[in-house]
């Protein structure tokens, strides 16, 4: 089963959710995790892969040859993005604007035109000591479009072929917004966590993030993190759209010192293990009832 | 005219809740919240929205099913993709496409390739803009429809406008709050700005996020400055940060503890700075003094 873990807020426990959920799972199923939040990727600090394999991530770009091109300005006209500028005597692609979709290939007429690469950032695996598989994207910084680096992270599930879900779970942890990113990260799950925090910015982001596994009509629940007197923002909002409440982790404030130094707190607390095993088992039998 | 903006790299480091404060105590300045996909700026100031505009998105593909004759060269030539194949039914060896919108980068390449002229392009609303009024100065903010692509175009817009209103009311200082991230947004947000704010946390993702979103700032030459909120909760990173700092000559502007005061505050939807004791009162007030002599 894929399990992604998204909000819409940054800073609301994405991270920490799915980190500890992935560490307790991996001791029942098999467990692979994939980070997506490729333009601050943090994951790695908590789990600590010991990587065994970097590969660069490559766009494609348009490459003029000049010896052919007749600068006739067709390329630049079909290109939606300004990613070409044609004059009378010379014709420039522009790499940074230049969203890969071949157009320009395609439509020049003295095949002038060929692919070539331009690196935007890494894709690293490994293993974790717990033998959970160990994925995540690292955009290059400067670097605008984190979409195709994300997709690029997803295609690595594209070997998994057990057709019993729950044989394995896949955490994805995906990054804040609701725009293309994040919509590229959750797409493939079958369930989607949406990770918030009692506060009007949590529940103001929160009913964005809604909007987006509603229109993508994944089955998704919500984890009220950072609990405390003020739950109800999120409660009243969850019974009155008929959402299901997965988990409340109260404020603590040993959580969070643990947590700014990167420690796990399913080894410290033997009952977010058992906790994040249920949520699993909770997520499963409510996807086998629909 | 000088422009601020507060950024974070990593989420819910407290970018909103300080950029709100600087505002009050910058009274009648521009402000504007560039976070078009997830904003919360606005739940803080209680605008009252005197403009609303509507924005337009990029071009998506569009197939017409009457006109099309099912010849698969959309499928083909998209390399996002956005078209769907299915069978036009269980016993037909024929398939029908479609766009999935959600997919669809418009680049327009199925639209010019289709010889049936089946395929429409047309831009759809993707957000909305505002121009409000608050008791702090005009506020410049958006909504971008959830799932939608294209935040940094509308970044840019909000920013263009913050300018132009800025120059309509003779202000001379625009307070932008930034998204999350190094992406597209965020170089959007940075571009044309006279200072950065990175605020950070004492955390091993907290720093690591800051060190990416100051090297990105940095290669694009603006001047950076850091502020480290709920320092208390690990002294030790605290002081990780100071030292990273202090090699690099990023001067720190100030510590914010944590508290739950300041939480409060978000609760209540009030500035922190106007909702806090003295001490927090006294920090943050301490920042903004000096945000203004290094804006000068």
């Amino acid at each position: 089963m894929i399990i992604s873990v998204a909000s819409g807020k940054g800073g609301t426990g994405k991270t920490m959710i799915s980190v500890n959920l992935s560490d307790s799972l991996s001791e029942i199923v098999k467990t692979i995790f994939l980070d997506c939040d490729v333009e601050e990727p943090n994951s790695h600090l908590f789990l600590q892969p010991e990587i065994t394999n970097t590969e660069d991530v490559n766009v494609i770009v348009p490459i003029i040859d000049k010896t052919k091109c007749i600068h006739c300005g067709k390329c630049q006209n079909v290109c939606e993005f300004n990613a070409i500028l044609s004059f009378s005597k010379e014709t420039l692609v522009l790499e940074n604007l230049c969203h890969g979709c071949r157009g320009c290939i395609i439509v020049c007429p003295q095949s002038a035109i060929s692919e070539s690469k331009r690196k935007i950032g890494i894709i690293q695996k490994g293993k974790t000591k717990k033998n959970i598989e160990f994925i995540n994207g690292i955009l290059e910084v400067k670097e605008a479009m984190a979409t195709p680096l994300i997709k690029k992270v997803i295609q690595k599930l594209d070997n998994l072929d057990d057709d019993d879900k729950t044989n394995y779970s896949v955490i994805i942890d995906c990054p804040p917004g609701t725009s293309c990113p994040m919509v590229n990260s959750i797409k493939i799950s079958d369930y989607c966590i949406l990770v918030t925090e009692p506060t009007p910015f949590g529940l103001s982001d929160l009913k964005l993030a809604v909007e987006v596994v509603n229109k993508l009509e994944i089955p998704f629940g919500v984890i009220i993190n950072k609990a405390d007197k003020n739950n109800s923002i999120i409660e009243n909002y969850c019974q009155e759209k008929n959402i299901a409440i997965l988990m409340k982790i109260p404020f603590d404030r040993d959580i969070a010192i643990k947590c700014s130094y990167g420690n796990l707190i399913t080894e410290y607390k033997e009952e977010y293990k058992k906790n994040f095993k249920n949520l699993f088992n909770s997520i499963l039998s409510q996807l086998k009832k629909n | 005219m000088k422009q601020i903006l507060f950024i974070s790299g990593k989420g819910g480091t407290g970018k909103t809740v300080i950029t709100a404060s600087f505002a009050v105590l910058n009274n009648k300045s521009i402000i504007a919240d560039c976070d078009v996909d997830a904003a919360c700026l606005h739940l803080l100031l209680n605008p009252q929205i005197i403009e609303k505009n509507i924005f337009i998105g990029r071009k998506k593909s569009e197939i017409l099913q009457n006109k099309c004759k099912l010849c698969g060269k959309c499928f083909k030539v998209c390399v996002f993709n956005a078209v769907l194949k299915t069978k036009v039914d269980n016993d037909s060896k024929k398939n029908k496409y479609l766009i999935n919108s959600l997919l669809c980068e418009g680049c327009g390449v199925c639209v010019w390739n289709c010889p049936e002229s089946a395929i429409e392009f047309n831009a759809k609303e993707a957000g909305e803009w505002y121009v409000s009024k608050t008791e702090y100065g005009t506020f410049i903010h958006a909504r971008l429809i959830p799932g939608e692509e294209n935040s940094g175009k509308l970044v840019n817009v909000v920013k263009k406008i913050a300018k132009e209103k800025a120059i309509e009311e003779k202000s001379d200082l625009i307070i932008i709050d930034g998204p999350p991230g190094t992406g597209c947004p965020v170089i959007c947000s940075l571009s044309g700005v006279d200072l950065a704010v990175i605020v950070t946390e004492p955390s091993v993702s907290g720093i690591y996020d800051m060190e990416r979103v100051l090297e990105l700032a940095q290669k694009f030459n603006v001047k950076c400055c850091v502020i480290i909120n709920k320092y208390n909760l690990n002294l030790k990173k605290t002081q990780e940060i100071r030292e990273y700092c202090e090699k690099r000559k990023i001067k720190i502007l100030g510590i914010i503890p944590f508290s739950e005061e300041i939480n409060q505050s978000v609760v209540m939807a009030k500035p922190a700075v106007l909702y806090c004791n003295n001490e927090i009162k006294k920090t943050l007030h301490s920042i903004c003094e000096k945000i203004g002599e290094e804006l000068k």
